[in-house]
């Protein structure tokens, strides 16, 4: 290029373009005849064309464009969308990302690939009239259709709906009529009661309602039409479609217009009453509550249609170096302890004009830290996607049918979080289709279906969010696994393992359980890798596992690695910090419970007994023991443990420092934060100190 | 970064910042401080190595501080008036670690001829060798020139687990 021009716009944007091709690709072999689709993968292809000739990436433009002709084919229903073309896009797509790739690194492309995939694509352009495609493309033209059908755009009707006067003579309730009319959608129902007669004057057994309905419904008028058709000939009846006449994404119609339009009022009306119209409507007696109340219905509802659209338009959105982001995190954590300190400083003092500004200081922090937050949230939806493609190619490899669903895509993470999250997902998943789905014939000879299910989840729970991999696969065999750890000793041969402890094996290094090494798994080395990297993630895998069923992946991880909420405490003259997540209840320990132990270093809660670990003997503090300590009662790994204290000081907003690299071996500290003072406080790990004793105790050296 | 390094490698000599532990002159090179702190609060980090002094907030990070009189075996540090804590950069694992270790007291940047400094003997000094880049000679006194990265390497500093099992 002659001039440099940055091209690193150009390539951020095509990645993400690629990232929606490939998941557009994916959705479109679910449903081949979906134009909506198809156009995706038409207008992604057609930028990345366009915009790589402008920044001189004159390669990936024509190869691009090689692909989006035989694409327009498919677009102009030419030619079908066969599992062949999506095959040969999906290739399309890998190279050019492999000419985005070489563009940076300088490496030489495949040029023998390319050839390979225009050709194959030019093929298919050319046999437009293959019988072959042509049958697959109409096996599944007929269920797409359905489904397209199914999920067209929901509408806005606005329905009147004035029954006859002795319309319960016949027996119809017109209460069940506006039921099934909710069946088919979100409705808004409004019951106009004007033409009720006084109470002396009233039949009982005439219907004197009318009702105006607005209905958000993806089933067309149609479908509304036979939710009346019984009653059409004697009933007043009208439906709109709202947005035929009303654009939707225009600003929602005037009250005066849509009573204008619905005949309600005349023009002439609408203008003597231009200013404060419902209100003057109602008084000069042209137009009754009800109708204006109807209006305004009308008008909400298709506002707040517009809301939910623009909602699931892509928000206008920038691009941020994660770094700043980072950045602004680390400012926002010294902020949230200098104001502690503030805090504190302003209590000491009794200056009114001061604690005023503290507290102040105190709402807005605290709302900066959250927005903070809230920014470097992700939904894990972008990763779930990714996966399509690993299981879709994986099974490939492998022979293997797999079908991956997903659910809880929406649920947000840290991204921190999610970047470290996705390498162990992946090892997961590659374990399950690897070893856990079988061959399509062993699964038909088991009585299950050929089509193996994986399914990735992810749910909130607390301040904690639950990732679950569960496959429909073998199984684990816990006597299996026993024996194998035997074998290779890491237990002793008479050690009895629950099976959920069995299952926990195979998260230990140099634990494999493939009959051979294939080049997906079997090494040995990957589960304990992904244990390795969610324990660093603050989190923790459960395994659940039914042989011949399948196997169920629980990770179990924190919402944000920055900030935790805290519980201060004091043993001796340090203040330490147990997150409050782990900690069930405080309770006293008294020297009278002491004594009824029987110098055992357990307690009676509630009936229930409770070991406990003696902070100031585990860290050595010399000096008296306070005459009654604290106990803090917590859940480590599904059991009960106490951590006696001297004193409990109160909860704390937590900011997580590092500790470094100097002390990766005091794992019995996940940190360290500052304290309002200015002075460090460490954050006890509370599960790997339980680790760390009953390793001590095992060992006799307490 | 990498300039400065080449240019120094032409020098002739370098700058040292020297300190005292007990009546020993020690010395650091410049480029290795970031700067220097009187003695603050310092939080102790129970399970740790008697040297580990502890940590200490340095403007919003925590940051480890070795007693360095305790970590050549000399008898553990008082804190005094002059007692200052050298924020050193230490290079760990292709990182640059931030540590500070305790002195009695910061004496002076110097200027020496790296041709007057000398090889660490391999005996006969109260300092392991392996820690020493060499011995530096100024107005008659020596000066033991610390390798600092040596010291507080992750190794070094690490064997904790010892103490703990």
């Amino acid at each position: 290029m002659a001039i440099n021009i940055d091209t690193s716009a150009f390539t951020e944007e095509a990645y993400e373009l690629l990232g929606e091709l490939e998941e557009s690709l994916l959705a479109l072999e679910e449903s081949p005849t979906d134009d909506e689709i198809i156009g995706r993968v038409f207008r992604a292809m057609h930028t990345i064309k366009g915009s790589g000739a402008m920044f001189g990436f004159d390669e990936v433009s024509k190869f691009t464009h090689e692909v989006e002709t035989v694409f327009d084919l498919a677009r102009n229903k030419t030619i079908p969308v066969t599992k062949v073309l999506i095959d040969l896009t999906l290739a399309a797509r890998d190279h050019i990302r492999s000419m985005l790739d070489s563009a940076d690194s300088g490496e030489v492309v495949d040029q023998i690939k390319a050839l390979e995939i225009i050709e194959g694509l030019r093929k298919l352009a050319s046999n437009q009239d293959d019988s072959e495609y042509d049958e697959v493309a109409n096996q599944e033209d007929e269920t797409a259709q359905q489904l397209s059908e199914e999920a067209s755009e929901p509408q806005l009707f606005r329905i009147r709906f004035k029954p006859h006067l002795e319309i319960f003579s016949n027996g119809t309730n017109p209460l069940l009529l506006l039921g099934e009319l909710k069946e088919l959608g979100e409705a808004r129902i409004i019951a106009n009661y004007d033409d009720l007669p006084e109470l002396e004057n009233l039949d009982p057994e005439q219907c004197h309602t009318s009702w105006e309905i607005f209905l958000t419904t993806s089933e067309g008028e149609n479908a509304i039409r036979d939710v009346f058709i019984f009653v059409d000939d004697d009933c007043h009846i009208s439906i709109r479609n709202l947005e035929d006449q009303n654009d939707i994404d225009s600003e929602p119609q005037k009250l005066g217009d849509i009573l204008v339009k619905s005949g309600d009022i005349s023009t002439n009306v609408l203008e003597k009453a231009i200013k404060p119209l419902g209100h003057r409507l109602v008084d000069s007696g042209d137009v009754t509550p009800s109708i204006i109340n109807a209006a305004l219905e009308e008008q909400n509802a298709v506002r707040e249609k517009r809301e939910q659209k623009k909602k699931s338009e892509p928000t206008s959105s920038i691009r941020v170096t994660a770094e700043k982001l980072d950045n602004l995190v680390d400012l926002v954590g010294e902020l949230v302890t200098v104001q502690a300190r503030l805090n504190q400083i302003s209590s000491s003092r009794e200056n009114s004009d001061l604690q005023l500004i503290t507290e102040e200081i105190e709402r807005l922090t605290g709302e900066l830290r959250d927005n903070t937050m809230s920014i470097r949230m992700l939904a894990i939806g972008s990763t779930f996607n990714k996966f399509k493609r690993l299981v879709r190619d994986l099974s490939k490899d492998l022979g293997k049918q797999v079908e991956m669903s997903t659910e809880g895509a929406e649920t947000e993470l840290d991204k921190n979080v999610i970047d470290q999250l996705n390498d162990s997902l992946v090892h997961i998943i590659r374990n399950s289709i690897d070893h856990g789905i079988e061959s399509p014939e062993e699964r038909l000879a088991k009585g299950k279906p050929a089509e193996g299910t994986i399914h990735l989840a992810a749910i909130h729970s607390g301040a904690s969010v639950l990732i679950r991999v569960d496959d429909d696969g073998a199984g684990l065999d816990p006597d299996l696994l026993r024996q194998k750890a035997i074998a290779k000793g890491f237990i002793a041969s008479d050690s009895e393992l629950s099976d959920k402890e069995a299952y926990q094996l195979i998260l230990g290094a140099g634990f494999s359980m493939a009959k051979s090494v294939t080049n997906v798994s079997g090494r040995g080395v990957g589960m304990d890798v992904v244990r390795r990297s969610i324990e660093n993630l603050r989190g923790s895998i459960d395994i659940s596992s039914t042989l011949g069923k399948g196997t169920s992946f629980t990770l179990k991880l924190p919402l944000t690695l920055a900030i935790i909420e805290g519980l201060l405490i004091k043993v001796g003259e340090e203040v330490y910090v147990i997150p409050l997540a782990n900690v069930e209840e405080c309770v006293e320990l008294s020297a009278a419970s002491i004594n009824s132990s029987h110098s055992n270093d357990v307690i009676n809660v509630r009936d229930e007994i409770v070991p406990y670990i003696r902070l100031r003997d585990r860290f050595d503090v010399e000096g008296e023991r306070p005459a009654i300590e604290q106990i803090i009662i917590s859940n480590v790994n599904e059991n009960r443990v106490g951590f006696v204290v001297d004193d409990v000081i109160g909860q704390h907003q937590t900011v997580i420092k590092s500790l470094g690299k100097n002390f990766d071996h005091s794992s019995e500290f996940s940190g360290a934060t500052i304290l309002g003072d200015g002075s460090v406080a460490l954050i006890l790990d509370l599960r790997e100190m339980v680790r760390y004793v009953e390793y001590a105790e095992i060992r006799g050296t307490l | 970064m990498e300039k400065k390094m080449e240019d120094r490698a032409m020098a002739t000599s370098a700058q040292y910042l020297t300190f005292l532990l007990g009546e020993e002159l020690f010395a650091v090179d410049i480029f290795k401080i970031r700067e220097v702190l009187e003695f603050t609060s310092v939080t102790k980090v129970p399970r740790t190595p008697p040297f580990m002094r502890g940590v200490i907030n340095l403007r919003g990070s925590v940051v480890p501080v070795v007693d360095m009189r305790a970590k050549f075996e000399m008898s553990k540090t008082e804190t005094t008036v002059n007692t200052c804590i050298i924020i050193l950069e230490i290079a760990i694992d292709d990182g640059i670690t931030i540590m500070g270790a305790l002195a009695d007291s910061v004496q002076e940047v110097l200027e020496l001829n790296l041709e007057h400094i000398e090889p660490p003997p391999k005996i006969g000094t109260n300092i392991h060798s392996d820690f020493l880049i060499g011995i530096g000679k100024n107005d008659g006194k020596f000066i033991m020139i610390l390798d600092v990265d040596k010291i507080f390497s992750a190794d070094e500093l690490s064997n904790i687990q010892d103490t703990t099992a």
